[in-house]
């Protein structure tokens, strides 16, 4: 996910590093509040630590292996200001001493790998533990998450940064000067590896070394991170913010155009494809929702039923989620004996 | 997750197949590379003699020019001066040239090649590659499809050129305290420093721990049991930095550090030094002027 130079336009990246830059300050404002001068060297070595685990390669389930950022875990541990710094740095010394990431794209590169990722890690793993004991097992379960959904996100971002330098960087006769692909490629590209590979990585070395964690060293985990302390308050935000974006939903009634990826017949010959592929009038039927078109049909009010269709997705979600978790939890704890075992 | 690994010398094949292989690998490539560079950077070179900060002070601006530049033209020129300069500091050319423009496109040069063909630039074909007329595909390298692949292949390795060049001919400490001329806090430059250290304190950790386990295992193990054992491993880095920060604090505490940081910058700007600034500095400048079209 490094950027290198020549990917991103000079305004880009540019601003890429406006926008890190007021995390940065109040992070070392938040961090010098929190440790004085304690903090040089505790930054120092978790900088280091996240260095060499971007090094480790991590066997996953079918025989592949991938790297991961680690900066969930190390959200989880430090908090997500003085996490920021240490993943911050560990890049800068990518970038000025290794040649990994270009030096103009380290804004950029900051801002996804330890701004993003430090706090979607870190306050999704808050919310999803809620008031659960620090050696609770369903925080594996919430640290996996975090890690995953943090290095996707991460990962979103990056592809939006590339995917938009097309759009507004062409030189006269119209080619693109910096990365050549618009969002509706770089998009899709970084998310298949995302979602699969590096999410699945972030997810096992985030649980993993959480459990790891829980059984030799706790007090690590309540130390810095406050997750230890009971955070009603998180919860309460994390509903909150999801109800405020349920209601927001008739919003996606406002803009034009169907999403990407999910067009019918009419609007792929609108696109201009100039043809049907011929699979798809063979499957286009095959599969009909149970709320077609997001139309109930005894509802005639379209805006009504879509934000109907959304509560019933949002609650089906939420009864999956919960209904998982709920399952874990009751799961004897087999790899946590075995683990002991091996210790 | 590396893109670009710009500065390692030539990896000898390695027959590296499992996670514990490949990790060994890419910590001693992390090791070699560094004593690669500063093997370059204590000779007597062209750039090895310049003062660090205009050697940092020059690197971004011919990045930013390159940056800039809608001219192919000039960012191939730049990339042509960096050549002279490479020699003149006895960087080995076989391998700046192979470093960039045989590595790079693996990566890079993956990413550029549909951008050739018709389906994402189109425009007046080059070389058709398939007419069928029933069921209709074309495919075709297009013109303006080898303009875009070449603006980004072109910037990408002039770019880190640069940067490679910057980095083999600075020892990282020199570099490291030519920071403070961007206006880094001292403290920052501090922390970086102490990374860097560090990086090797834990780099060294963790190959015996791989080496250990690798020297220990006979027959195959189950990929969740290699899992459960690499968490367990990083988990045990991580409590070991935490450890050794204490450690550190305690010990820069008894030398008297009390949370001010000064870091010395003796360095001394000569006549040769401001020639070349400006030299950096104007070449950049007109890079990008020439460039603007």
């Amino acid at each position: 996910m490094h950027i290198p130079d020549g990917y991103l336009s000079p305004e880009t990246a540019a601003a890429m590093y406006v926008v890190a830059a007021p995390f940065w300050i109040r992070a070392t404002q938040q961090v010098r509040g929190m440790l004085n001068s304690r903090t040089v060297p505790l930054i120092a070595l978790f900088a280091a630590f996240s260095f060499v685990i971007m090094m480790f390669n991590v066997p996953l389930p079918g025989g592949t292996t991938g790297h991961a950022v680690g900066a969930t875990i190390a959200a989880v541990v430090l908090g997500p200001w003085a996490a920021l710094l240490a993943v911050s740095i560990a890049l800068i010394i990518q970038a000025l001493f290794f040649g990994d990431g270009g030096i103009l794209a380290l804004g950029a590169n900051i801002f996804n790998m330890a701004i993003v990722m430090s706090f979607v890690g870190f306050y999704l793993y808050r919310w999803l533990s809620g008031t659960w004991a620090v050696i609770s097992s369903r925080r594996i379960f919430a640290g996996a998450i975090a890690g995953y959904v943090a290095i996707n996100a991460a990962a979103l971002l990056t592809a939006i940064e590339l995917g938009i330098q097309p759009l507004f960087f062409r030189d006269a006769a119209g080619h693109a000067l910096y990365f050549p692909y618009g969002l509706e490629v770089s998009i899709p590209a970084m998310l298949l590896g995302h979602l699969t590979i590096a999410g699945g990585v972030e997810a096992i070395v985030t649980g993993l070394i959480l459990a790891w964690l829980q059984r030799s060293n706790p007090q690590l985990l309540e130390k810095f991170g406050n997750v230890g302390a009971v955070n009603a308050n998180t919860v309460r935000w994390g509903w909150l913010t999801m109800f405020v974006l349920l209601f927001l939903t008739p919003l996606g009634l406002l803009a034009p155009g169907t999403a990407w990826g999910e067009w019918g017949r009419e609007e792929l010959q609108q696109l201009g494809l100039g043809f049907i592929p011929a699979g798809f009038d063979q499957f286009a039927d095959m599969w009909s929702a149970p709320l077609a078109g997001y139309d109930i049909p005894a509802l005639n009010n379209p805006t009504v039923t879509y934000i109907i269709s959304a509560v019933l997705g949002v609650v089906l979600i939420v009864v999956i989620f919960f209904g998982l978790s709920w399952l874990l939890t009751r799961l004897p704890n087999k790899s946590m004996q075995s683990n002991i075992r091996q210790a | 997750m590396s893109i670009t690994r710009a500065i390692r010398p030539m990896r000898r094949s390695r027959p590296a197949q499992g996670f514990l292989e490949k990790s060994l690998a890419g910590f001693t490539d992390a090791l070699e590379q560094s004593l690669f560079a500063e093997e370059i950077a204590r000779q007597a070179g062209l750039l090895q003699g310049l003062d660090p900060r205009v050697k940092l002070l020059g690197a971004l601006a011919l990045l930013i020019a390159v940056s800039f530049s809608r001219n192919l033209v000039v960012i191939v020129a730049i990339y042509l001066l960096t050549l002279p300069m490479a020699a003149l500091s006895r960087v080995p050319l076989g391998f700046y040239f192979k470093r960039v423009w045989v590595f790079m496109p693996f990566f890079t040069g993956l990413i550029a090649l549909p951008a050739l063909l018709n389906i994402f630039t189109p425009g007046p074909a080059l070389i058709t590659l398939l007419d069928i007329a029933q069921p209709r595909i074309y495919l075709a390298i297009t013109l303006p499809g080898v303009i875009t692949a070449a603006f980004l292949l072109v910037r990408v390795g002039t770019s880190v050129s640069i940067t490679v060049l910057l980095i083999l001919t600075t020892r990282w400490t020199v570099l490291l305290r030519a920071l403070r001329v961007l206006h880094m806090p001292q403290a920052f430059v501090l922390i970086l420093g102490m990374t860097y250290r560090y990086i090797f304190v834990l780099l060294h950790t963790a190959n015996d721990m791989f080496l250990a386990r690798k020297s220990r295992l006979l027959g195959r193990v189950s990929s969740a049991e290699d899992r459960s054992w690499l968490t367990a491993s990083m988990g045990v880095l991580l409590t070991k930095s935490y450890g050794l920060s204490e450690d550190v604090y305690l010990a820069m505490q008894s030398r008297g550090f009390r949370g001010e940081v000064l870091v010395l910058d003796t360095f001394a700007m000569t006549r040769r030094d401001w020639v070349w600034l400006f030299l950096f500095l104007a070449g950049a400048a007109m890079a990008i002027w020439l460039g603007r079209v």
